[in-house]
């Protein structure tokens, strides 16, 4: 491989941490919320898909991107609260209610997204990092969203309010041991609703920023599992949102080694190279997980775990 | 007075009554739904009916999604029965389908009986080494077998695409990527003419009705039983808990590559991307309507076999988009499961049932109360 390849390599690779790594962020986020309350929430991925149609459908009707984000996150509120109500009521499963969820989630955005598929709706506007350099690429490549950007300070805020509010420690109380919080007068079915249907919201922005920016087109093939492989990343996370952002940064290079592969002109095992970001999943999984004790840090209410 | 037979009546048809609201909420729902999109709600419900069970070829069309239904909805049914959420059908399905598809060519060319026979072997062990991988994951390294099926099912769909449309790709096929097709004689025909449906549905019942004796009357069901109730009893029993979960995961993911023969076998002729068609994702719907019994399965997969086949009268008559079935099957996989909170209710009743309506009218009623407290 050439110097000028490697580096066109490392580069589509950076740039691709970014750019495929943005929606995992929000809705890792999310699902980093969700879990924290001690529900877990599969259904993340319908959500995604509900986002990316509302947040283009919205966008094109009223011309406003930032309009279609904030309706995405509406529809993905909407979606969430229905699971935490749901699963409030007793002897329901949580993870197979999500599976539920995807199933309506998808359902949905295809019957509602038919007529949006064709036109093309506002895009997301992006900040060009990349302004002192004169080669394409680079700036092409630093072109950043400026939704990476609200969700890195959403990571940081989340961080600093799980350890340092009121709500962040009742949030983490339900989610560790119930009775505690019910002795303590909180409701913990009421902050678990809060909690997943807050999640769902930044799975909803998430989904926007599929179709809104990139790939930036809404279809029925816009979301390859990006909501379910979320979970996984909060559990390789930690349940850390400061981590979340790292680990979606990484998950985002993952998933971008294909499209950099076919950048310098390998095209051979296109697909398995897009199979890596699951690859890695499972590895993480198998090197993080014990059969014997919980992970720490994980919430202790958590169905995952039992 | 009530008499009382209407209360034993009454007490068998308890426990149907969360599937019934349901179903009931469901129609409602989708209605609604309908409704609010200006859409002609009350031909749809009747199409819904006609398309799936209004006609001989209704039925046939039914039978035919009915079929992979039944083996992928044992692949989450029997790991659920030891405690276990699978999801990863889809996964196992298509794998089981490119072994069988390949088996002819890597073997001498045999009558077409053994060759059957090689093919349903392959695609079982196909499919049960991966869903068994999942199990196997969980026991030995803690991963929730969940998410670690979704994903191999993921890694086995990309591993698929990439056989399908490189190494493994038959030149001739051009504008569908597809394996050599398969030799006529190695093709699965239908029962009869009168009845156009291909064997894979007597494969898919008979499937389901082993597995109902097996979890039913065998010492493996007892057992399973046992390890799905509680993870430390059968600890202190002593039972194999590891083999007897692995055992589960790999008969499922068997019965989904027996699935994929079938479509690759009696439908496809050949294994392409056609088979990844939602079969393993709506098998998981077919085990949580059935409540996880193999019988119950047979019935669900015929019903929901008939939604999906109603899917195609629906776009034609009124031009409803193809994920009408879609929006109709989320709505009453939530439905299932929300009213699965009345089943602590519906026991409250039985037993209310037990007490009053049947046994208080006649002279045993002290001997009730006492049971009842």
């Amino acid at each position: 491989m050439a110097e000028s390849e490697l580096s066109i390599f490392l580069l589509a690779l950076l740039a691709g941490a970014i750019r495929v790594g943005t929606p995992f962020l929000f809705v890792s986020l999310g699902e980093c919320l969700t879990e924290k309350g001690g529900r877990i929430n599969l259904g993340l991925e319908g959500i995604l898909v509900t986002g990316a149609m509302t947040g283009y459908a919205v966008s094109y009707l009223s011309g406003s991107p930032w309009l279609g984000v904030f309706a995405a996150g509406l529809s993905g509120l909407a979606l969430g609260l229905v699971h935490g109500v749901i699963c409030s009521l007793p002897r329901v499963n949580d993870i197979a209610f999500g599976i539920a969820l995807i199933l309506f989630g998808t359902g949905l955005a295809f019957f509602l997204g038919k007529d949006f598929i064709q036109p093309s709706a506002p895009m997301l506007p992006s900040i060009p990092l990349g302004f002192w350099s004169d080669d394409t690429r680079v700036r092409s490549a630093l072109n950043v969203n400026v939704l990476f950007f609200i969700g890195v300070a959403l990571a940081f805020v989340l961080h600093w309010s799980l350890r340092g509010t009121r709500w962040g420690l009742m949030l983490r109380l339900v989610g560790d041991h119930e009775d505690s919080a019910q002795a303590l007068g909180y409701r913990a079915a009421g902050v678990r609703i809060v909690a997943t249907g807050v999640g769902g919201f930044l799975a909803g922005v998430g989904g926007a920023y599929l179709s809104l920016y990139y790939p930036g087109s809404w279809n029925e093939g816009l979301s390859s599992g990006q909501g379910l492989m979320a979970v996984a990343l909060v559990i390789f996370a930690r349940w850390q949102p400061i981590n979340c952002l790292w680990a979606a940064l990484l998950f985002g290079a993952a998933g971008a080694v294909g499209p950099a592969l076919q950048a310098i002109g390998i095209g051979w095992g296109y697909y398995l190279f897009n199979a890596i970001p699951y690859v890695l999943t499972l590895a993480v999984m198998v090197i993080t997980c014990r059969p014997d004790r919980t992970l720490s840090g994980a919430p202790g209410e958590l169905s995952l775990n039992r | 007075m009530l008499k009382p037979w209407l209360g034993r009546a009454a007490v068998l048809a308890l426990p149907a009554l969360p599937t019934l609201l349901a179903m009931l909420t469901t129609a409602v729902l989708f209605i609604l739904f309908l409704l609010i999109q200006g859409q002609p709600a009350w031909q749809a419900g009747p199409l819904v009916f006609e398309g799936a069970f209004g006609s001989m070829f209704a039925w046939e069309n039914t039978l035919m999604r009915a079929a992979p239904l039944m083996l992928t909805a044992l692949c989450v049914a029997l790991p659920a029965r030891a405690g276990l959420i699978i999801i990863g059908g889809e996964g196992a399905l298509v794998l089981g389908g490119l072994a069988a598809a390949v088996t002819p060519l890597w073997l001498p060319a045999l009558p077409a009986w053994p060759m059957l026979i090689a093919m349903g072997v392959a695609a079982m062990l196909a499919g049960g080494l991966w869903i068994g991988l999942s199990g196997w994951l969980r026991q030995k390294r803690g991963v929730n077998e969940t998410i670690g099926s979704l994903l191999l099912s993921y890694i086995a769909l990309a591993i698929f695409r990439h056989l399908v449309e490189g190494p493994l790709r038959d030149p001739n096929s051009l504008n569908k990527p597809s394996t050599p097709p398969l030799d006529s004689g190695y093709q699965i025909g239908v029962i009869s003419d009168s009845f156009y449906v291909h064997w894979g549905l007597v494969a898919g019942v008979v499937t389901c009705v082993l597995a109902w004796v097996l979890v039913r009357y065998s010492v493996v069901g007892f057992s399973l039983r046992i390890v799905g109730g509680n993870p430390r009893t059968p600890r202190m029993l002593g039972l194999p808990v590891d083999r007897l979960v692995l055992l589960t995961c790999v008969l499922g993911g068997a019965a989904a590559g027996l699935a994929g023969m079938y479509e690759v076998s009696a439908v496809q002729g050949s294994a392409n991307t056609a088979l990844i068609s939602g079969y393993g994702t709506a098998g998981i719907l077919v085990a949580f309507a059935a409540r996880h019994n193999p019988l119950g399965i047979i019935v669900c997969a015929i019903l929901l076999g008939g939604l999906e086949a109603s899917g195609g009268l629906l776009q034609r008559r009124l031009g409803l988009p193809d994920a009408t079935t879609l929006i109709l099957q989320g709505i009453l996989f939530i439905n299932l499961l929300a009213w699965e909170a009345l089943t602590r209710r519906t026991l409250d009743w039985r037993l209310w049932l037990r007490g009053h309506w049947i046994a208080a009218p006649s002279s045993r009623a002290g001997s009730t109360e006492v049971s009842h407290g």
